[in-house]
């Protein structure tokens, strides 16, 4: 196992180098620069050249990215132009955030998208399942941005439950249950959809594995009927639902991107997104490689996890 | 039914702790009185003036710093702020100030003339030990700076390489605010997120992607302000700017989307609007195609309807403009200038006198930018407008920065009309930059339609060089009426910005120079 570990950790490297490549490459090719977009209507072609030289962006491509890489090895991501401040640093406060908003969310999704798809699965046609399965179907088809624009509406402008926005209150203690206020709203936004993609898959893996021969000799020795549906259905179940999990785990941080936007969540989508938009080229590239790094980390729990769970998967 | 119970219980357990999570929320608290919270559209870049080029940032520094000169309350004319008087060589080149005497900054240390000297030295001087601390996209604000000494403690003298009459105006920007020398050998590159500076308010803390907080300083020369602190919040989307207003969240909002205007019609909010020193036009390319001819150019001015695109698009967010320099420069705009009326009928008569009639136009436009209100909708009413007299318009769409990438080395083998919007501090500044022939594009500037005139350039130029205001703005008349005349844009409008607050704000207006200032603010 150690072994395997070690093996899928080596085989990231290359991925995470032609990540950075891409990214590099691509940054590089978009029209405009970083000197454009902080002198916007002053760019004359003679103060852009000076910026990017101040900026030290007047080196070749090539050049600039073993810098980079070189700096990188160190652990040093560079400064950002807009932020004027180390890129590690803005990286990891938001990332931080990221985290706590999309794995709230992820735990969210996971448990009642599982419960929920074992519930459809137990009593299949029933009413439960029906009910459910509308659920579901309803919850896939509403873009998680606007369910959360209405969650606002309704929620901290009309009933003013929550907060409209933001992480911390502005004023007042800093507490898990100050946390928990903020982050209720864009939790739930972003947990809907895969809730319900999970729900569904989870529902016809239930299904298959409730037919199976195994199930019937339980049965035919008098398990009670709860002791098969959560604890031998759902084991053998999870073997399929967790590689779902994982991907979903990517979705759910994915569409942090939107849902940041609209609580103003202080997260690593909405940092990238203005980090583009201005040409913060080493944000940019500090950010994307660091969300790839997670995200090829989190790929291999992910498999050392089934493989622990279902021994038939070759390590 | 086993099953049905444990689905029960569950369903309980998840309502309880729904219902434990509603419950504990502090839910939304008043905002404290005496504390103003500004809902600002981005989060800042830095807090040091002279590094950064965003309105958004100048909102949190003008509260901050002070600068030598400023503009006098609801106007753009430069009054003493640091300085208490100056005084102007002969030839126009040699700026003596005096300074306040009873001034120090947050810090603590002194402001002096060494500290004015330090600040230009630092900007302007590649060899400053501190000059590392940039970059300075701005400092070409003081690119005539030839030399900046102090002659004793609170006298500082300005000597410019050629007459510069803007060179006041540009002192009042940001970017001539001043900062605590000790504060930039304290912090070095770091001095953006601990700024000092002399203003009304003292930084306290910058809570990364949260809020900028600065609190009021108590010994502040032009006496201690009515609010104990400010909190600056970035909150980006408009939508949720909205909310925040409506649920109480914020005290006060900057940059309203028009279409949410009606939503603070009532008791509860106050709308403040002011026109400020911004005009958007249509770049006409002169050098090739239809607008070549001064009769298309002019009719494209009678095409457009103006009116509709100021109060349906933009929901009464401008007003219409009539010529290239906005009426916030009062003392330099001609106000015998009327806009181009809406008339098709004209604008026909124009294309046939001319012998065009159905030019094919080409038309950038981009999807946002700095002051380009709402491009895409006004592009399109644009075109529809320009269709309906003959004129055969094709839009090519570019994000912002793409935009001026093609845009600012100018249009020729490109398109035939782009749109522009610029926000300036002085009447020379956009007709400087973008309508001399000296400021084509492979020269270096802004006229990326190639509009010449040799009056225009000799007009510009000597209001430049005139030390005396009157006299500069004879000359500005003058110019605003032959360009009015040679229709080189499409003037369309000038942006009048608008803010929401809470009724618990008082003293609250709107500065035509678009800052945010602070001072005078009260909070109940």
């Amino acid at each position: 196992m150690g072994r395997y570990i070690l093996r899928r950790l080596i085989s990231a490297i290359p991925v995470l180098l032609g990540i950075s490549v891409i990214v590099f490459a691509i940054m590089a090719m978009i029209p405009g620069d970083p000197a454009l977009a902080i002198l916007g209507s002053y760019a004359t072609p003679e103060n852009v050249a000076e910026l990017n030289r101040d900026l030290g962006l007047d080196k070749p491509l090539v050049q600039r990215y073993f810098v980079w890489l070189g700096n990188l090895l160190q652990g040093d991501l560079g400064r950002s132009f807009n932020l004027n401040r180390p890129v590690l640093d803005e990286v990891l406060e938001r990332f931080n955030a990221t985290l706590i908003l999309a794995g709230t969310a992820f735990v969210l999704c996971s448990i009642l998208g599982i419960a929920a798809g074992v519930m459809s699965a137990a009593r299949q046609y029933g009413l439960a399942d029906k009910a459910i399965t509308f659920a579901v179907l309803l919850g896939i088809s509403i873009p998680s941005f606007f369910l959360g624009m209405m969650m606002i509406l309704i929620f901290a402008v009309n009933l003013r439950w929550f907060p409209v926005s933001g992480m911390w209150p502005i004023y007042g203690t800093r507490d898990i249950w100050a946390l928990i206020d903020h982050l209720t709203m864009p939790a739930l936004a972003l947990s809907v959809v895969a809730t319900g993609v999970i729900a569904r898959l989870s529902r016809s893996a239930m299904l298959e594995v409730l037919r199976q021969d195994f199930i019937r000799t339980a049965r035919s020795k008098g398990v009670h009927e709860r002791g098969i549906v959560w604890r031998h259905a759902l084991r053998a179940a999870m073997v399929s639902i967790i590689p779902v999990l994982g991907i979903q785990a990517g979705f759910v941080l994915s569409g942090a991107v939107y849902i940041e936007r609209v609580f103003q969540w202080p997260g690593i989508g909405q940092m990238l997104v203005d980090a583009i938009l201005r040409r913060d080229l080493l944000l940019v590239q500090g950010g994307v490689v660091f969300v790839a790094a997670c995200y090829v980390l989190f790929n291999i729990i992910v498999d050392v996890a089934q493989s622990l769970l279902d021994p038939r998967i070759k390590t | 039914m086993t099953l049905l119970s444990m689905t029960r219980r569950a369903l309980l357990a998840a309502v309880a702790a729904s219902a434990l999570a509603l419950g504990a929320g502090p839910t939304v608290a008043q905002t404290p009185p005496g504390v103003l919270i500004v809902g600002q559209v981005a989060e800042p870049q830095a807090l040091d003036p002279h590094a950064v080029t965003a309105v958004n940032d100048f909102r949190i520094l003008m509260n901050v710093y002070d600068g030598l000169v400023r503009y006098a309350p609801g106007t753009l004319e430069v009054e003493p702020a640091l300085a208490t008087d100056w005084t102007v060589s002969e030839d126009g080149t040699v700026y003596t100030f005096d300074l306040r005497d009873d001034v120090t900054f947050h810090d603590g240390s002194a402001f002096d003339a060494e500290a004015v000297v330090f600040n230009f030295e630092r900007m302007l001087n590649e060899d400053h030990p501190y000059h590392d601390t940039g970059p300075f996209p701005l400092s070409f604000f003081f690119s005539a700076v030839e030399t900046v000494e102090a002659v004793d403690d609170l006298t500082v003298r300005f000597t410019l390489n050629a007459p510069y009459a803007p060179f006041l105006s540009n002192l009042a920007y940001p970017t001539g605010l001043i900062v605590s020398p000790d504060a930039v050998r304290a912090h070095g590159e770091d001095f953006g997120r601990n700024p000092s500076g002399t203003g009304a308010f003292v930084f306290e803390e910058w809570r990364a992607n949260e809020a900028v907080v600065v609190t009021g300083n108590p010994d502040y020369w032009g006496g201690a302000p009515a609010l104990e602190a400010v909190v600056f919040r970035p909150i980006t989307d408009a939508n949720t700017r909205v909310a925040e207003m409506l649920s109480g969240g914020i005290d006060l909002m900057v940059e309203v989307p028009p279409v949410s205007l009606s939503e603070f019609q009532g008791d509860t909010f106050n709308v403040a609007e002011q026109a400020g020193p911004h005009v958007w036009f249509l770049i006409l390319n002169a050098l090739e195609g239809p607008f070549t001819d001064v009769r298309v150019r002019q009719a494209a001015n009678y095409a457009v309807n103006k009116e509709q695109i100021v109060n349906d698009v933009l929901e009464g967010t401008a007003a219409v403009a009539a010529g290239p320099t906005p009426p916030a420069f009062a003392w330099a705009y001609n106000d015998d200038l009327d806009p181009y009326p809406y008339d098709p009928d004209r604008a026909r008569e124009l294309l046939a006198e001319a012998g065009v009639e159905t030019p094919e136009i080409t038309f950038y436009v981009t999807e946002g930018g700095s002051g380009m209100l709402d491009p895409v909708a006004m592009g399109t009413a644009i075109q529809a407008d320009l269709e309906a007299v003959g004129f055969d318009v094709t839009i090519e769409t570019y994000e912002w920065n793409t935009f001026l990438g093609r845009v600012n080395p100018g249009l020729e083998g490109e398109a035939d009309m782009a749109e522009m919007a610029w926000m300036t501090n002085d009447p020379d500044t956009l007709p400087y930059l973008a309508l001399r022939t000296d400021a084509w594009p492979d020269e270096g500037g802004f006229n990326s339609g190639y509009y010449s005139n040799p009056r225009v350039d000799e007009l510009l130029e000597e209001a430049r060089t005139a030390t005396d205001q009157d006299r500069r703005a004879e000359l500005y008349r003058e110019m605003q009426e032959i360009v009015h005349e040679d229709a080189p844009w499409v003037f369309v409008a000038n942006w009048v910005q608008n803010a929401v607050t809470s009724d618990r704000v008082e003293n609250f207006a709107l500065e035509p120079s678009f800052f945010l200032l602070l001072h005078d603010v009260v909070k109940n």
